[in-house]
């Protein structure tokens, strides 16, 4: 039963999808106070390296070194989101523009290369790795077993931090004003809200979350360093934000879908299962049916209703209001 | 002309400060660097291949970021510039037909190919209003697998299906001669080539420079680009412009690809490590906007900014270290960024009010 595609999937889904609900809970926090932050995949990349070298440097326990370096990876990924920060709120350049410097300036070709190749990351696989955590016999019950119980504490941390962002957002005065400042940052800043510090705040934590992100992937999923090891994981989490609606809740949902998905070309080639071009659709559909919800998001009223922050991407100029 | 060539500065007085906190030697590197792009045998033409599809993707850059229409699916309208003009140069240069005759039915196919997958962004926008920048991003996506799967995952028209290489490792079929762009010798540097190409950039550039400054067109573009609400109270055409607008950007990264593969490539290249990893479609953003969206400034952004993506790939490994390109890329991307500011807001001295009755008053 727990060899079912089904289960298989699943399982795998959330393995995937991990990297991909942290780097998008982040981006949801960044966009609900207005800031569109396209270098998610290059937040995700520098997180990815000095969690990586963390552990591989720091001679320690298991359980200490991992945390230190998912602590050095949220760091590093806040430092990357200060230079988009400092550009659109304090100078306030294009979003748009800045968000693809900086995922030109850390990514694949830039930073996360460099130091990579500068701390010699890529000459050994990681000296410490996530782990499931329940014991292998409760792994083999049916179903949950493979799907719940057979995941790392980065997947359960990830369900937490869903939880957080949530109580966050909706049951807290901070959370409440940091979706003023998304919708109506003159309406916020009358209320005595500071808009800039807001954003500042939500642009690096958005930055911290990409960069745990990505420490998911040298750390738990491939445990080892390559260059451009996310392979384009930030640009779906941009896509899953507005996918699940702007809402914490539904990115978990959405994660676990598009995980799956990448699960599914694989796992149908293995079983022998042909579809088409069962490669081109799978790998395409995430970003197929990202432009598709994005027309529905876009048809005229819905995008009210369905939560896109009504400032995002626009700089709070207060001298304008 | 102060911003562009200020940030040039500030960036690689930026990325000396992240060399030297890594132990380099940052004059050291930017000899290197300056060596490989312009200076060492051959570097000049080795520069140029890099500057003729960064020219290509930076025009379409400028053509739709001078509207604010963020098409940033440049890279995508590549690849299927790329498909598509490799469709053309097998067809008919196979065919018997005259090589002129091939190689302007490539020149057509990679426009074709590109618009029309810049214009799936351009009909959502025009129509439903969907944000461009989000759908041309993921379209680039999508255009990267399915030129993957052309070449590897499928026996296309575009792969290589015979021969002892093809067993091996898929590859796309080789462009038949008469279809392959023919380049002039230059007798610089003991002689490099300037191919088609290159030739083709500078003329598109020079027919966009008249169409933005001297057309009604290029006019009601920029009225639209600069402020909507009045060009639509002056009944320009909005939805029309904005498909127009998206096709011309499309068109012109989709030439990129057709020059990749008419000129240098002489196949469909699907290789993750080849045209791929160039990356043209997102740097060609970085030569837009330090080229400031005019086209002829954007040529020699792109010479520049070739002349380094050129050094990055002649210098890879060997002492020189990688990422150092994208680095200095990023960087002058965000200064550019930041001067563009620094020029806009002066500061202004204006007198304090002294009182809060003042204040009222003065308000």
């Amino acid at each position: 039963m727990n060899n079912s595609l089904l289960v298989v999937l699943l399982a795998t889904g959330v393995v995937y999808g991990t990297p991909l609900l942290f780097a998008a809970l982040g981006e949801l926090l960044a966009e609900r106070s207005g800031v569109l932050n396209l270098g998610v995949e290059g937040m995700m990349l520098v997180g990815a390296a000095m969690g990586f070298w963390t552990v591989q440097r720091l001679h320690a326990g298991t359980g200490l070194s991992l945390a230190a370096a998912i602590g050095v990876a949220a760091v590093a990924g806040a430092a990357m989101a200060t230079i988009h920060a400092f550009l659109v709120i304090t100078l306030r350049a294009s979003q748009i523009v800045s968000g693809l410097a900086l995922t030109i300036f850390a990514g694949a070709a830039g930073l996360s290369s460099y130091l990579g190749n500068d701390l010699n990351l890529a000459s050994n696989p990681a000296a410490h790795q996530f782990n499931a955590v329940f014991p292998s016999s409760m792994q083999n019950w049916p179903i949950v077993g493979p799907i719940v119980f057979g995941q790392n504490v980065l997947v359960y941390a990830s369900w937490v931090c869903v939880v957080l962002v949530w109580l966050y957002l909706t049951r807290t005065r901070p959370g409440l004003n940091v979706r003023a400042v998304g919708e109506s940052p003159a309406a916020a800043d009358a209320m005595g809200i500071d808009v800039s510090a807001y954003r500042y705040a939500h642009t690096l934590a958005g930055g911290a979350f990409a960069g745990v992100a990505g420490a998911t992937f040298t750390l738990a999923i491939t445990p080892q360093w390559v260059d451009g090891i996310t392979g384009g994981a930030g640009w779906i989490a941009i896509a899953l934000v507005i996918f699940a609606f702007w809402r914490p809740e539904l990115c978990l949902v959405g994660a676990y879908f598009f995980g799956a998905l990448q699960a599914l070309a694989p796992e149908l080639q293995a079983r022998n299962i042909h579809v088409g071009p069962t490669v081109l659709w799978t790998n395409a559909l995430p970003y197929v049916m990202t432009v598709v919800v994005l027309v529905l998001v876009s048809a005229s009223g819905a995008r009210r209703r369905l939560g896109a922050p009504a400032a995002l991407g626009v700089a709070y100029v207060r001298e304008e209001r | 002309m102060v911003v562009p060539a200020g940030s040039l500065v500030f960036a690689f007085f930026a990325s000396g400060l992240v060399l030297l906190a890594t132990g380099h030697d940052p004059l050291g590197s930017y000899r290197q660097i300056f060596d490989a792009a312009f200076v060492n045998t051959g570097a000049l033409g080795q520069t140029i291949v890099s500057a003729t599809p960064l020219a290509f993707t930076g025009l379409a850059a400028a053509a739709a970021f001078r509207m604010r229409l963020f098409n940033i699916g440049g890279e995508g309208q590549l690849y299927i510039g790329a498909i598509t003009g490799a469709a053309a140069g097998l067809y008919f240069g196979g065919s018997g037909s005259s090589s002129a005759f091939a190689i302007a039915a490539m020149v057509v196919a990679g426009c074709a190919g590109g618009a029309a997958w810049a214009l799936i962004p351009g009909v959502l926008r025009a129509f439903f209003k969907t944000n461009e920048i989000i759908t041309s991003l993921m379209l680039n996506y999508v255009a990267g697998y399915l030129l993957t799967y052309l070449v590897f995952n499928t026996e296309s028209y575009w792969r290589q299906t015979t021969g002892f290489n093809a067993t091996v490792f898929p590859t796309g079929k080789p462009l038949p001669a008469s279809a392959v762009w023919p380049e002039a010798t230059v007798h610089v540097q003991g002689g490099i080539g300037l191919p088609l190409g290159a030739g083709i950039a500078v003329l598109a550039a020079l027919v966009l420079w008249v169409l933005y400054r001297r057309t009604r067109f290029g006019f009601e573009v920029q009225v639209l680009g600069d402020s909507p609400r009045a060009a639509r109270y002056a009944g320009m055409r909005t939805r029309r412009k904005i498909l127009a607008v998206m096709a011309i950007s499309g068109a012109l990264a989709g030439l990129g690809g057709a020059s990749q593969v008419g000129d240098f490539r002489h196949t469909l290249d699907a290789d993750p490590n080849g045209m791929r990893k160039q990356y043209y479609g997102y740097a060609g953003i970085v030569v837009a906007a330090l080229g400031r969206y005019n086209p002829l400034a954007v040529l020699l952004v792109a010479f520049l900014i070739g002349g380094l993506q050129n050094a990055g790939n002649t210098l890879q490994g060997a002492d020189f270290p990688s990422g150092l390109v994208g680095v200095i890329q990023g960087l002058i991307l965000f200064s550019a960024l930041g001067g563009e500011l620094l020029v806009r807001y002066r500061l202004r001295l204006v007198r304090r009010a002294e009182t809060p009755a003042a204040a009222v008053e003065a308000a």
